[in-house]
């Protein structure tokens, strides 16, 4: 699955996790989104900033997520992003169908055919 | 949606202000993430330079985001396409089979359609051709007849409910050429015809009021055709003079080329000046009427007025109005009243074969998705959004609906082309509404809303069956994974077969009801009689002596050319359209509340029953001695025997006609009945009398060879031009043709053909579809068969196993079929001749032919599963 010890982010999972962290965090900017989805996978993903943009910008464009620019927490202006209602029900649904995935791989995974 | 593609087409242009708040927004990026590393104690530099460093580099993101914002929308959709293709590239056989099945449904549709547009949709060529009508005179045995001179200019000066009331009938006129005059359709019009029409003509003027009188010098007007075929399109044409029937007439004008007069197709136009014989008795009926309704006016109010003068002209002329009411009916129900129910259900039937088309392919799809599904449930693991596959599949249908769209177009076009040169030319001019027959605006629109609705069969289908459960491939299993599919497919076979059986029902029953009417009893034998129309020129009418040496010299000259056995004059050939009945009472009879009977009458040459083949039945035939100057006599069929004279000799009685020459008529002879009317009409009374006591000035000769008839057409001819130069041919033909393509035989035969075109294909289709679903579920179970037969089950029962399932397939599609065309026979009804749409027959053989070329469908892979190995078990995943 990955190299090393950490893993690369799977592509198409990125929109899920970024859409995950603006639910459980609310409004929030590029750079905090990318430290969050760093510590919540503990360390063990190596997520290259740099990626997380253009998946916004996609996210912006399908409606997902709506940007306003503000002042951070030490003053500093940034674009802040925030979950608009399609968002929240697009991050339900996936977040659905990768338990499902997940929970079939599981089984491959367990118990080798 | 909207907003989305918007966002996308602003971003395909790079807009100053949106990379500026890029910059800042990376700007910050940086600066928040420099904070972070100073507070861990980096350096400024350093924590600079690792800001940067986890970010990837600032140009690439940049140029990243760049690209999610606008190239790639494009981009997957040219990947897509590029999928797509490859796809079928990949199987050139499935695209090839999907395209053709496509592009034949679409095209029958579609030429079928141009056809249906062309009579029924586009609008007759007229100023508001909603408010014209026709009027007719009406009998009980002529319930939409022609009006007779004197009533129409009653009628006209009477009625109010008309703006316009003009008439017009069809004749024919002779025109100088090398070989002896040449046959002209003229249309004798009133003069305010073609303002009535409410069409100018394109050059010069149209007929001035009062130029249809007999003293007004003689004009005509042309039909564009006409100008373009006869004179070269001559632009000083207007003020010209053209001989018709050797008398000089002034061009006045020319018409637009969109003019056309499907009533009587013509190539001259001259005034109707009812100055004839005819014209002059109230009880001669040989013109044609159309009229404007006034603005407000229903055809039920013009049709209580015209009742209302006929009552009075009924009361006022007794002798020759008797029983003579009136009808109002709607211009362009005489136009295409005939063709109309013919193209729907043509139509239909070519829609139903669309419909086939479409599942068919749709199954092809489906299956395709199928076996595709675990590539596709691992996209949509890596994060194709369900809008991406939809895109794909819309993708791979658009290329499949493209080609296929535009191969059936070129193939639409190619049918109407041959379906037109099918058509006898003395119908084609009866339908001038397809003579530009093309793929107009509306057609390819037509064509255009089948590709969309198949688009989008295409594309959902797939979609609905992967989406249902999107990530079942992953788990690689295959035993369930069929069933979605093998219940979606068994109701699409289902839907096919039953749409086949509805075709088949359909063909089968106007397959029988054509061979009925060619079997109809005719009373002549057609093969061998060769039929040259003529007309007579008027100075050989002049006198009823010098007419009957006219038809002594005709018969002497045709009798003596190589190869005719014998020869017979008529004034109307059989098996034609013409009523020509008068009425008559017998001598000696008393009538209920003084009526009369009326019969179509025909006037005949001696030997004109035995060259027809038709046997006399008692009595004499007519022979030379019946001259003018002798008593006058008659000959009756059959029919008139049996309901006039039950139980007694017609032979010595007498008859004689109510209007006209009051001469009584001996009847001194009883022949069989012969067809005179059209194929599908009943057979009726019939008086001839002796053409040599009568003048015609149209007359049918018909000339029976010993060899082929063709053959000795140029010879009669010949012969015919020898007893009267002036003679105007106005057909040359065979008596078999004329049957052939007289309308009741042409409708009936080209609709059954048709019909039995679609219901082949159909037939074929859903065999194909069948044959798919069953092979593809064999496919499937290959490991659940192999397991069964590792477990000691007989080959004989797994064939059972798949036969069972394909059967009550195809026992669901015959019941649905069933059903669907007792339903759908209903609408044939006015189409069949002596069939009726419960005909058990056609039920019979439709399900008998289903049910094997379906067994024939399945048979392929029932053998296939019962030929499955047990090790096969072992070996599929």
């Amino acid at each position: 699955v990955g190299v090393g010890d950490k893993a690369d982010v799977w592509q198409g999972t990125l929109a899920l996790m970024v859409l995950k962290t603006l639910e459980t965090m609310g409004p929030q900017h590029g750079y905090g989104i990318a430290r969050r989805i760093e510590q919540t996978s503990g360390g063990q993903l190596s997520l290259n900033y740099g990626t997380l943009y253009p998946a916004l910008v996609k996210l912006e464009q399908e409606g997902a997520i709506s940007a306003e620019w503000g002042l951070s927490e030490n003053n500093r202006k940034a674009k802040f992003y925030r979950l608009t209602a399609g968002g929240r029900r697009r991050a339900a649904r996936e977040a659905r169908e990768w338990q499902q995935a997940t929970a079939i791989l599981a089984r491959f995974v367990a118990e080798p055919s | 949606v909207i907003r989305r593609a918007l966002q996308r087409l602003r971003g395909l242009r790079p807009s100053e202000e949106r990379e500026q708040e890029l910059r800042e927004e990376l700007e910050a990026h940086l600066q928040l993430a420099t904070d972070d590393h100073l507070r861990a104690g980096l350096g400024p530099a350093e924590a600079r330079r690792a800001a940067v460093l986890e970010l990837g580099g600032l140009e690439a993101t940049r140029e990243a985001v760049r690209d999610a914002r606008t190239v790639p929308v494009l981009a997957d959709l040219l990947r897509d396409a590029r999928l797509g293709l490859r796809q079928l590239r990949r199987r050139p056989l499935f695209g090839a089979t999907a395209v053709f099945v496509l592009a034949l449904g679409l095209a029958a549709s579609v030429a079928l359609f141009a056809f249906a547009d062309a009579a029924l949709l586009r609008p007759l060529p007229y100023a508001d051709p909603g408010s014209l009508v026709r009027v007719y005179e009406s009998t009980d045995s002529c319930p939409l007849c022609n009006l007779s001179y004197p009533d129409f200019k009653d009628w006209k000066e009477q009625a109010r409910a008309f703006s316009g009331f003009d008439l017009f009938r069809g004749t024919t006129v002779g025109l100088d050429a090398p070989g002896g005059p040449e046959a002209a359709r003229v249309a004798l019009v009133s003069a305010g015809f073609f303002r009535t029409l409410g069409v100018a003509p394109a050059l010069g003027r149209d007929f001035a009021p009062g130029e249809d009188v007999p003293s007004a010098p003689p004009v005509v007007v042309l039909p564009h055709r006409t100008w373009q075929v006869r004179y070269g399109g001559d632009p000083g044409m207007v003020g010209r003079t053209v001989r018709l029937d050797g008398q000089p007439h002034t061009v006045i004008g020319v018409m637009p080329p969109s003019f056309a007069f499907a009533p009587s197709p013509a190539e001259f136009y001259a005034p109707f000046t009812g100055t004839d014989s005819c014209g002059k008795r109230r009880s001669c009926h040989n013109a044609h009427s159309v009229a404007r309704l006034r603005p407000g006016v229903t055809l039920a109010a013009a049709l209580d007025e015209v009742r209302a003068i006929a009552a009075r002209l009924e009361q006022q002329y007794p002798d020759s109005n008797r029983g003579q009411g009136a009808a109002v009916a709607p211009l362009a129900e005489s136009v295409v009243g005939r063709v109309r129910p013919v193209l729907l259900l043509l139509l239909s039937g070519a829609l139903l074969l669309f419909a086939i088309a479409a599942f068919n392919v749709t199954g092809l799809l489906v299956v395709r998705a199928e076996t595709r599904r675990r590539e596709l449930a691992v996209r949509t693991a890596m994060g194709a959004s369900g809008a991406r596959l939809l895109g794909q599949f819309a993708t791979e249908a658009a290329v499949l609906v493209g080609t296929g769209g535009v191969l059936g177009l070129g193939l639409a076009f190619v049918f109407m082309k041959l379906l037109v040169g099918l058509l006898p030319t003395g119908l084609w001019a009866q339908l001038p509404f397809f003579h530009d027959l093309g793929l107009g605006p509306r057609v390819v629109g037509f064509g255009g809303v089948l590709a969309l609705a198949s688009l989008v069969l295409f594309t959902l289908a797939p979609w609905l069956l992967v989406r249902q459960r999107p990530l079942e491939g992953l788990a690689g299993g295959r035993g369930s994974s069929g069933t979605v599919w093998r219940r979606l497919g068994s109701r699409l076979v289902i839907a096919e077969l039953a749409t086949a059986m509805v075709l088949l029902v359909g063909a089968g029953l106007l397959g029988r009801s054509l061979t009925l009417l060619l079997q109809v009893e005719l009373g002549l034998r057609p093969e061998g009689l060769a039929v040259v129309e003529v007309r007579a020129e008027a100075s050989d009418l002049e006198t009823q002596e010098r007419f009957a040496a006219l038809v002594r010299r005709m018969r002497d000259e045709v009798a003596s050319v190589p190869g005719v056995a014998s020869v017979g004059v008529t004034s109307t050939a059989p098996v034609g359209t013409s009523v020509n009945s008068r009425w008559f009472r017998i001598v000696g009879r008393a009538y209920p509340g003084d009526g009369h009977e009326e019969t179509p009458f025909r006037s005949v040459s001696p030997g004109y029953f035995q060259t027809l083949g038709t046997p006399l039945l008692s009595g004499r035939d007519f022979d030379e001695r019946d001259l003018p100057d002798r008593p006058r006599v008659a000959i009756v069929n059959a029919t008139l025997a049996r309901q006039m004279f039950p139980g007694e000799s017609p032979l010595g009685r007498r008859l004689v006609y109510v209007a006209g020459g009051k001469e009584e008529l001996e009847i001194v002879g009883v022949v069989a009945d012969v067809r005179e009317g059209a194929l599908d009409a009943a057979l009726t009374a019939a008086v001839y009398h002796p053409l040599t006591q009568d003048t015609s000035s149209f007359m049918s000769v018909l000339a029976r060879a010993s060899g082929p008839e063709r053959g000795v057409l140029p010879g009669v001819v010949a012969a015919l031009r020898r007893a009267s130069p002036g003679f105007v041919v106005r057909e040359q033909t065979t008596m078999s043709t004329r049957i052939g393509n007289s309308p009741a035989a042409y409708f009936s035969r080209s609709t059954a053909w048709l019909a039995g075109v679609f219901a082949a294909l159909a037939l074929v289709l859903s065999a194909v579809g069948l044959h798919g679903v069953v092979a593809y579920s064999v496919g499937q179970r290959t490991r659940e068969i192999a397991i069964r037969m590792a477990l000691g089950a007989q080959r004989g029962s797994v064939q059972g196993m798949v036969l069972r399932e394909a059967g009550l397939m195809v026992v669901a599609g015959l019941a649905v079929g069933a059903v669907a065309a007792a339903l759908g026979a209903r609408t044939l009804e006015s189409l069949l001749f002596q069939v009726r749409p419960s005909d058990p027959w056609v039920g019979a053989g439709v399900t008998g032919v289903l049910a094997l070329v379906a067994l024939v469908a399945v048979a392929v892979p029932a053998r296939r599963a019962a030929s499955v190995h047990p090790m096969e078990a072992l070996r599929t995943d």
